[in-house]
């Protein structure tokens, strides 16, 4: 009995096989549940595109669309607004949109795909909150050298009408543009890049 | 590499000294019988499927809503818009009808090789507390989907309560918290299926394997082999015939495992439902307080049972007879190791009597489950035609509940009067494989 | 009968039960549902047939009846449709591609008409069987004591009006001599289409409502095999391992 040999070679690689095939299937039986924390149908058919009409949407105004749950502001700029927009890079933190935060299409001072529309997700990327819209170019309590923007009213961060931060303030970056594209002149698909389309 | 490992363990020893020689006397160092068969699979099964039971259950109460409103399609919602969810709430639902295969299977096998005698009637004794415990998880989860058949089975079930004398209409109220199986009932339903009855099932099973490991396994010759020489190739002290249970019996457990989980995955991915067996059309209509299913009947795994219930007639007036007759079947198992007195414990040595008896037994288990479960009612007329079918049903199935019951009336004469002519039962266990 | 051959006849019962019932329960109880049904023969691999079932049930059958728990983009994606043809050709409840099919019949003007709401079909083939839904379909006659006019063989005193008749033509009933029994069912005026060819129309239909009752058997075919196959390589792996071990063991 004691005198007979063990294989301990194929003793180990047998084992070794075996554990990492079993660790293999474990592996896989673990992806569906891992999986099944994504975004459900459901979710999915809530979080779908939305259209926009902003055929009724008046020089200076704002209208706020719901996509996926967030306020996704779409702000048509006037002329005045958008030739403020170059002079104010000394005072932003990332003027040229270098930090990911729009897609890769949204590019310059004006941050759009036609310039005239501004679309952008009114979350205030320092604490979540949605910040208000003062359009005017003139004074206001919190910035004397006001040039239109938008003001978060929870910890005082400012934006521009192209949604850049302010230097010196809590946020630390620019609100994020969502992907989106035109449809035709006055409707806008929010959710769907202009790539995807076609 | 290595050597972390080992600091990683004295320092956990230095502050757990029991841990380690706790997971040696359970695995290295028990010392199991070497002659183990095919039976003797079941309980580590019966171990992974509860695992599997715990697992996937957890991820379905992630997107299972408690409320009778929406409980039917939440349900459906897992089965379509959640990712992968079929699969969990299969795995869920086969797991189910798999355990009380695998609990069957494995009380068989305790039947058979005489495991629940002395020394081992606590080892029984607990193993039938979690049959009682699993039953009752069984049938609030089958409540839980809030088909037509959850609700209706929840009814009949809870009704059988209502067969106590005196207190039994208050007693239905109070269980169901409404005037029939509503919100509330779906509710606390929820919250005992969900971590109540999981948590003593846990503790049973702890309790189970504690018991069996301190007084080592029965084997299919049902010799002590602790009673036997001592010495084997591990250890000077072991009992001659036993095997450290890891590696031996854990490699050939995976083996068990492994067939297991191929007929688990056929069920899974190619008849979930079992043809109407494990998942019954009729609940597949939303529960309907007004709309009774034509086949009212409890899942496969109750049937043998429910037939017993609905084999008995009442008496005087009363109904609980019926129900007393039920739960007589099961409590009568608790009893086994006090009704049977015989000295041999396997079926290997046991007289011809025992053999006939415990396979007239298995086969009045199976026939009643095809009573409750309504194939006599339909076989009857199809094979005999115009006939009475509930009187020949009746007949039948009281046979064959006079069958179950009889056996116990049998073992207990044949063993404690001394009917049984055993063979001899040799000094060490005879062969492996 | 005396007491005698009552117990003879009874274990002789007893005995070609027990012997029956133990080889073929299954499939006893898989044929549950009372008349003798024709197979669907359903296929849920037969695209083409999905989608002519899908399409007949948008035609003649949306009308009335919701897939509460069926998405327009689920069909798309599981019968190979763009989102284009499902939305011009199938949604016709101008419904988002992302939403459910709920019918457009108000609830309690269906009432009214047919005596009960019309039921939502998402689960038809699971609570009830494919086959059982073919029947069903290949079943109705002209019986003018019914309310609506029609009656059927498979679900007797249904309240449902008959859609499809245009498709299949009208069947009359052809009664037991002297009693109310139907015997078989007669096609009276020939519809639009052969009985072969509404045949296949109504198993493509059983077909579609199949796939409706559960989409995730499509999932499940197409994984099975893999798992399966995964498993048999574990399980030999499994048995090499414990062959290996066991030498030791004598």
């Amino acid at each position: 009995m004691a005198n007979e040999v063990v294989d301990h070679g194929r003793r180990r690689f047998l084992t070794a096989t075996t554990s990492v095939v079993g660790a293999v299937g474990v592996v896989a039986a673990a992806v569906p549940f891992i999986k099944s924390w994504e975004p459900s149908a459901r979710a999915k058919a809530a979080g779908a595109p939305v259209m926009a009409d902003i055929g009724k949407i008046e020089l200076g105004q704002k209208v706020d669309y719901a996509w996926r749950g967030l306020p996704v502001f779409v702000v048509r700029r006037t002329q005045d607004q958008l030739a403020v927009l170059p002079t104010l890079a000394p005072r932003l933190v990332d003027p040229n949109s270098e930090v990911d935060q729009q897609p890769s299409y949204i590019k310059g001072p004006d941050r759009a795909i036609k310039p005239e529309w501004l679309v952008v997700i009114g979350i205030c990327t320092h604490l979540g909150c949605v910040p208000e819209f003062f359009p005017q170019i003139k004074p206001e309590p919190f910035d004397p050298n006001w040039k239109g923007g938008f003001f978060c009213p929870c910890h005082k961060s400012r934006y521009d009408l192209s949604g850049r931060v302010f230097a010196g303030v809590p946020a630390p970056k620019n609100l994020q543009v969502p992907p989106y594209h035109f449809v035709d002149d006055t409707h806008i698909q929010i959710g769907v890049d202009p790539k995807e389309a076609g | 590499m290595a050597n972390v490992f080992t600091r990683m363990g004295d320092w956990v020893n230095e502050r757990a000294p029991n841990m380690m020689p706790a997971y040696r006397k359970h695995m290295t160092e028990y010392y199991a019988p070497k002659n183990f068969n095919l039976w003797y699979y079941f309980g580590s099964l019966a171990l992974l499927v509860l695992v599997n039971q715990i697992v996937t259950g957890i991820f379905l109460t992630m997107n299972y809503k408690t409320s009778a409103a929406e409980a039917f399609a939440s349900v459906e919602y897992i089965m379509r818009d959640v990712e992968w969810g079929w699969l969990i709430r299969y795995m869920h639902s086969t797991g189910a009808s798999l355990f009380f295969v695998v609990v069957f299977l494995h009380m068989f096998r305790g039947l058979m090789y005489g495991s629940y005698k002395k020394p081992r009637e606590l080892v029984w004794l607990l193993g039938m507390l979690i049959f009682l415990v699993l039953m009752a998880e069984a049938f609030m989860g089958y409540v839980l989907p809030w088909g037509n058949m959850s609700f209706w089975g929840a009814k009949v079930i809870i009704s059988l309560f209502g067969t106590i004398p005196v207190i039994g209409g208050t007693l239905v109220e109070w269980i169901m918290g409404d005037y029939l199986p509503a919100d509330a009932t779906l509710n606390r339903f929820f919250a005992l299926h969900v971590i109540a009855l999981p948590l003593v099932l846990l503790l049973l099973v702890v309790l189970h394997i504690a018991a069996l490991h301190e007084v080592g396994s029965n084997n299919p010759d049902g010799v002590e082999i602790k009673k036997g020489p001592k010495g084997n190739r591990w250890d000077a002290l072991k009992p001659a015939d036993g095997i450290p249970f890891h590696p031996y019996y854990t490699v050939k457990d995976l083996v068990g495992v492994g067939f297991f989980l191929l007929i688990a995955a056929f069920i899974i991915f190619f008849a979930p439902t079992m043809g109407g067996w494990f998942l019954e059309h009729d609940n597949f209509i939303p529960a309907n307080n007004l709309a009774t299913p034509a086949h009212i009947k409890p899942v496969w795994y109750f049937t043998p049972f429910y037939a017993i219930l609905r084999m008995i007639p009442s008496f005087l007036g009363q109904a609980f007879w019926g129900v007393l007759a039920m739960f007589g079947a099961i409590a009568l198992l608790f009893a086994l190791p006090w009704i049977d007195v015989g000295k041999v414990k396997s079926i290997r040595y046991r007289g011809t009597g025992y053999k006939v008896g415990l396979g007239l037994f298995v086969l009045s288990f199976i026939l009643l489950g095809a009573v409750g479960a309504g194939v006599t009612a339909e076989v009857i007329p199809e094979w005999f035609g115009d006939v009475d079918v509930t009187f020949w049903e009746n007949l039948f199935g009281r046979f064959w509940t006079l069958v179950y019951f009889g056996y116990f009336v049998f073992l207990w004469l044949y063993t404690r009067l001394g009917w049984e002519t055993t063979k001899p039962v040799p000094e060490r266990v005879t062969t492996h494989d | 009968m005396t007491k005698r051959q009552l117990l003879m006849k009874h274990i002789l019962l007893s005995m070609t039960l027990a012997l029956g019932l133990l080889m073929g329960s299954t499939q006893v109880l898989a044929s549950e549902g009372g008349a003798e049904l024709p197979s669907a023969g359903v296929n849920l691999r037969d695209q083409a047939s999905l989608q002519r079932g899908a399409r007949l049930f948008f035609n003649y059958c949306v009308g009335c009846h919701s897939l509460q728990y069926q998405r327009y983009s689920r069909i798309a994606e599981d019968l190979g449709l763009t989102e284009k043809e499902v939305m011009e050709n199938l949604n016709f409840t101008g419904a988002k591609f992302g939403e459910p099919v709920i019918s457009h019949m108000p609830e309690d003007q269906a009432k009214q008409w047919f005596g009960k709401a019309p039921p939502d079909l998402s689960l038809e083939v699971r609570a009830k069987t494919a086959d059982w839904v073919y029947g069903y379909l290949n079943s109705f006659y002209v019986d003018p004591s019914r309310p609506v006019g029609w009656n059927n063989t498979v679900f007797p005193n249904a309240s449902m009006p008959f859609p499809l008749w245009e498709l299949q033509g009208v069947q009359t009933a052809v009664k037991k001599p002297g009693s109310e029994e139907v015997e078989k069912l007669e096609l009276s005026q020939p519809g639009r289409m052969t009985p072969e060819q509404y045949k296949q129309a109504s198993r493509d239909l059983t077909n579609f409502l199949a796939y409706v009752a559960e989409p995730a058997a499509l999932q499940r075919h197409a994984y099975g095999i893999w798992v399966i196959l995964f498993l048999a390589l574990f399980t030999l792996l499994a048995y090499a391992l414990k062959k290996e071990y066991w030498k030791d063991v004598h």
